[in-house]
């Protein structure tokens, strides 16, 4: 560790630099090796297509799906409705993730919070979300609202969970430093119970993103007159199988962009956790 | 070496579990002048930690008086440091953050001061490290350094080189008395290593368990730096010893309690 250090301290920038192109390099072959499987699919895909040994109306091949991508695109249809379906997601995420967190701590922090909320939050928490979506749409109407509190409800406990569990799971060895340091209750909480608690609040968040984006399809499928789920609704309508494929993969495209994201803040926020490696 | 620092009068603390009570201290009386260096030695369970941390305030519900500066201890704070067996930094703060802990290093007078900490704890170029990448010993110079930049009236250390191997323990026992030099810092220092209180301790204090009380306290005359090798240190070594055989034949059988 020292002599590496001292290495890098004598060559700076060379030494990183390398260091550098080495991860990349690394990186690039990671990502390639885990492409292979899924293009082989693809092309397997197409040829079996091309040759009429698959339904064109139940599997239309990847190409005829570009192009109805390209089609959707070029007509302006795509981004309005994907606009939508991304404002939904994001206030819905930002609503319930927020207030999970905030509640998640309080009842961390506080017994009678607990004894007075926790039962109740865990009780609704049982409730089936997908059998709450039509009467959601029934109460807010068919617009944002409903959908923005469907997901809303969907991530609000992954963090109101977690966020409790990473209050109570604080060492108390540290507690007792801070006593020993005196710091005040406010210092207390914002520097040992908050930096302890993230790492479960960024796996509440993973898991708060994946409900969002699930609830989001079902949410504008059961009655939506826009956004991503109501432009796959509607071509399902008129058996237009390639552009409900669109909606499949652009939900799945998005879930994993935003899955990455959160991956690579931890990777970032996390990097003094013996696990991760920096 | 001054006034009297802290003063211990008729303390006696029990622990009541469920179905029993735990004498740990009884009637325990001493007294620390400014600038002394006491380390405390006993064998496991007679109450040190515990004696440590009513000083420090961490525990309450004693009998007795325990005064620091003529004033009764309230509850835990600065002026007390303590620094606890295992190093127990916070894993998300870097070296230096550590040592500020609450400081910000923003502030030129605490970077400075955090600067001369990390030289005096020989810490120099991990200031950015975080305490996954430090050894069990580099991490516990961290929480030294971390405890002697609030300029602790006095410094309690429980144990803290029980972790350590014999090459890391005796130069940390250097580093210690190279900061109580400098600094003239109070030191209660426990440890259950004969060698380690007589080589750091200008007085010792021998307690006896179950329950805890003081069994000796002797006055430890020897310039430091102090030889391990010389018969002087090996004559207090003995005196020590004996006063553990003496317990050991108080309590055999019963509590069978080694060192
Ligand atoms: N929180 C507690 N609850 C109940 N009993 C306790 C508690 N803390 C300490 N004791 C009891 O008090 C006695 C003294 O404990 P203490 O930790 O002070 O011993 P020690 O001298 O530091 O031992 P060691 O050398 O093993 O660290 C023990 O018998 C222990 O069981
Ligand atoms: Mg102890």
């Amino acid at each position: 560790m020292s002599i590496r250090q001292a290495n890098a301290a004598a060559v700076p920038t060379a030494g990183r630099k390398r260091r550098k192109a080495e991860k990349t390099r690394r990186k690039l072959s990671h990502f390639l090796w885990g492409a292979i499987l899924p293009a082989t699919i693809l092309i397997v895909w197409q040829v079996l297509g091309d040759r009429e040994l698959i339904s064109p109306l139940l599997f239309p091949t990847p190409l005829v799906i570009a192009d109805s991508f390209v089609w959707l695109w070029n007509s302006g249809t795509l981004n309005d409705n994907l606009f939508v379906s991304l404002y939904r997601t994001f206030a819905g995420f930002g609503l319930g993730a927020g207030l999970g967190l905030a509640l998640g701590l309080f009842v961390g922090l506080s017994r009678s919070a607990e004894k007075l909320l926790d039962s109740t939050v865990q009780m609704i928490r049982m409730i089936p979300h997908i059998s709450v979506t039509f009467l959601f749409v029934l109460w807010f109407g068919i617009g944002d609202t409903s959908k923005i509190l469907l997901i809303a409800k969907g991530c609000f406990f992954p963090l109101y969970i977690y966020s409790f569990l990473g209050v109570r799971g604080v060492d108390n060895k540290l507690f007792e430093v801070t006593r020993v340091l005196g710091y005040s209750r406010f210092k207390q909480l914002v520097r040992l119970v908050l930096p302890a608690t993230l790492p479960n609040v960024i796996l509440g968040l993973r898991l708060s993103l994946a409900i969002a984006w699930v609830s989001l399809v079902v949410a504008e499928m059961m009655g939506a007159s826009s956004g991503l789920g109501f432009l796959m609704m509607d071509a399902r309508a008129m058996s237009d199988t390639p552009t409900v494929f669109v909606g499949i993969f652009l939900f799945t495209l998005l879930a994993k962009i935003t899955d990455s994201l959160v991956l690579f803040a931890e990777r970032r926020l996390l990097a003094w956790r013996d696990s991760f490696e920096r | 070496m001054g006034a009297t620092l802290l003063e211990i009068r008729e303390l006696s603390k029990s622990f009541q579990t469920d179905s029993k009570t735990v004498q740990a201290l009884r009637q325990i009386e001493l007294d620390v002048k400014a600038g002394e260096f006491v380390t405390v030695i006993g064998p496991s369970g007679c109450g040190k930690s515990t004696l440590l941390r009513i000083v420090a305030g961490l525990d309450t519900g004693y009998q007795g008086s325990v005064t620091l500066d003529g004033q009764s201890i309230a509850g835990p704070g600065i002026d007390k440091g303590f620094i606890f067996q295992e190093p127990r930094l916070f894993p998300w703060l870097t070296v230096e953050k550590n040592i500020a802990a609450d400081l910000s290093l923003r502030s030129p007078e605490v970077k400075r001061r955090v600067g001369e900490l990390i030289e005096l704890v020989r810490l120099n170029g991990f200031e950015k490290a975080y305490p996954k990448e430090l050894s069990g010993g580099m991490a516990q110079r961290v929480s030294i350094a971390r405890a002697l930049l609030r300029n602790p009236k006095i410094l309690l250390l429980d144990e803290p080189f029980g972790a350590l191997d014999a090459f890391t323990r005796a130069h940390m026992q250097e580093v210690l008395l190279d900061i109580w030099k400098r600094n003239g810092t109070t030191m209660i220092f426990v440890t259950h290593d004969i060698d380690e209180a007589v080589f750091l301790g200008s007085r010792i204090v021998i307690l006896k368990p179950r329950p805890g009380e003081i069994r000796a306290k002797i006055n430890v005359d020897l310039p430091y730096p102090r030889k391990k090798a010389s018969a002087a240190f090996q004559n207090f070594r003995y005196e020590v010893l004996s006063e553990f055989e003496k317990i050991d034949e108080l309590s055999w059988g019963e509590s069978g309690a080694g060192i």
